[in-house]
């Protein structure tokens, strides 16, 4: 029979039938994402939902042009790069105009995740490789507008700059932020800032549906929000350290970043161990550029730089292979000459 | 000797930047504007040919274990002069390079194609040796310093195209370098394998 005809895949065992393909996946992150946007709309007007649907539509649509103009295979169906599209307008203001969208939309798919050969191997998590390369037009990727600010979809709104957290927290004013915004407010999301990171409470219950379908595991998310929680409780700035660490906790990107910008699997390590550290590792330099950088907010340089660390952590965590002696003595040196003519003595 | 290939090897096959790797220090640093990038590519070129032509010519006295120092004191003279007569006729271009004319002093492309060719070759093979690969140098820094400063500062050989406020000026900051010569070295490596799976 000629077996070439069927349509097999060609894999190693074990061979279980399984519905997790990285298309179910990232389904399953595209659905643990809707509550967040829709608090956006919510929080920030029509805006929201437009740019959201432009970068998606932006990121589909280079990855479709890139791949059928190199005639590679199309991989729309993995849904990564709507993912992509998604997480790139969460991390934007929504004031931002959508031409900047379209360039960080090209610079995530093209850029940092074709020419290195597509998904699965970019060093970079896309989305905040292209927030990092929007920050050219740093004018128009830091005017926030305060919360429930309605903007229109099109058309001219009046964009005052607007306090948010994360400006007043880099000041270390706490008694300011408690006047702006309390913290149920803080937890709720009725806050300034980019367009997705806003509401805590929604991101928590996405992170932990995506725990509960098994999609991220919580080695990552816990070494991110513990080690942001440990420090900035200790080095607390203000009279309250436990306010302080809360303040720190919900506002920017910090809860987006953990559950779904940290946990991107193409850019994290594969053993617990090494999540674990990646995860430290993460939210050490979150806070240390909260602290002593330039920059109101670390998250997305923090999540960058422990990228780029991934492939030094899963070197050196090789889990131990099974039926292996757990360590194996180094050979014994050769007997040096001093030692034989002891041994003579 | 074979001028056509020599000029093929320094402008594309043996691309002294996108193919060596060469000189990288320099292209990734001065290549925000395309009046820097030519300005440095012409005083590499004419300090390699030059260089490269007096080196070829002290071969047979350059003792064998003194002859990187020799190499460079020769160099040295050279860049010397290129920098006080871009002071004197260019000092626009000569502010702008800044530091960057006197470290060609130790630009490897220099000293490695003394090492490599100059020091085995008579003077004409090594003259033109020299001038074509620091036409392929000067090639680069024309094609990158044209991307940056018009994708980074909406201008191009200081004539402006688009408003400032559309520039990704990312691109003209020294991570904008290390992103465009990424991907021109990544195309010519494509390039190459195009061609030499067509034959």
């Amino acid at each position: 029979m000629d077996y070439k005809s069927l349509n097999l895949i060609g894999s190693s065992s074990p061979h279980i039938r399984t519905r997790d393909g990285a298309g179910h996946i990232m389904g399953e992150v595209l659905i643990a994402m809707v509550l967040p946007l829709a608090f956006a709309v919510y929080n920030f007007g029509p805006r929201a939902l437009s740019v959201t649907a432009v970068s998606l539509a932006g990121c589909c649509g280079f990855e479709w042009l890139y791949r059928a103009l190199l005639k590679k295979s199309n991989t729309l169906g993995d849904l990564s790069a709507a993912v992509t599209g998604v997480l790139i307008a969460f991390v934007c203001p929504v004031t931002i105009p959508y031409w900047i969208l379209l360039i960080g939309d090209f610079f995530a798919i093209v850029v940092v995740k074709q020419l290195f050969g597509g998904v699965g191997k970019n060093f970079l998590n896309p989305a905040l490789a292209a927030r990092a390369f929007m920050l050219s037009w740093a004018g128009e990727m830091t005017t926030w507008v305060g919360p429930r600010a309605n903007v229109p979809a099109w058309g001219a709104f009046d964009a005052a700059t607007y306090p948010t957290p994360m400006s007043l927290l880099h000041e270390g004013d706490l008694t300011g932020l408690q006047q702006m915004y309390d913290l149920p407010k803080m937890f709720v999301g009725l806050i300034g800032g980019s367009l997705g990171e806003v509401s805590a409470l929604l991101l928590i219950l996405g992170g932990l549906f995506l725990l509960w379908r098994k999609v991220i595991t919580w080695y990552i998310p816990v070494g991110f929000i513990g080690t942001v929680a440990l420090l900035t409780f200790l080095f607390s700035r203000g009279n309250d350290p436990v306010q302080w660490m809360l303040y720190n906790l919900l506002g920017g990107g910090l809860m987006l970043g953990a559950f779904f910008m940290a946990t991107d699997y193409v850019t994290s390590p594969v053993s617990h161990l090494g999540q674990a550290i990646y995860g430290v590792g993460c939210g050490l330099i979150t806070v240390f550029i909260r602290y002593f950088g330039s920059y109101n907010e670390g998250v997305c340089y923090a999540i960058l730089v422990m990228n780029l660390t991934v492939w030094i952590i899963d070197k050196s965590i090789k889990p131990r292979r099974f039926g292996v002696a757990k360590s194996r003595k180094a050979p014994a040196p050769k007997a040096s000459p001093e030692k034989k003519k002891e041994a003579v003595k | 000797m074979n001028i056509g290939k020599q000029l093929k090897e320094g402008l594309l096959t043996q691309n002294p930047v996108l193919v060596q790797l060469l000189g990288m220090c320099s292209t990734l640093a001065i290549t925000t504007t395309v009046s820097n990038g030519l300005g440095m590519g012409l005083s590499v070129t004419i300090i390699l040919t030059l260089s490269n032509i007096f080196i070829s010519l002290l071969r047979k006295i350059i003792p064998e274990q003194v002859r990187i120092a020799c190499y460079i004191v020769v160099i040295a003279g050279f860049v010397t002069m290129v920098d006080l007569l871009l002071q004197a006729f260019f000092p626009d271009i000569a502010e702008s390079l800044g530091v960057f004319i006197p470290l060609i002093v130790v630009n490897c492309i220099i000293l490695a194609r003394a090492e490599s060719f100059a020091s085995k070759s008579k003077p004409l093979a090594a003259a033109v040796d020299g001038l074509c690969q620091g036409l392929g140098y000067t090639l680069v820094l024309l094609v990158m310093s044209a991307i940056r400063e018009l994708l980074g500062s909406g201008s191009l050989a200081g004539t402006r195209v688009f408003p400032v406020e559309y520039a990704a000026n990312m691109l003209a900051m020294p991570v904008g370098g290390f992103l465009t010569l990424g991907c021109l070295i990544a195309l010519m490596q494509w390039a190459q394998r195009k061609v030499k799976g067509g034959k």
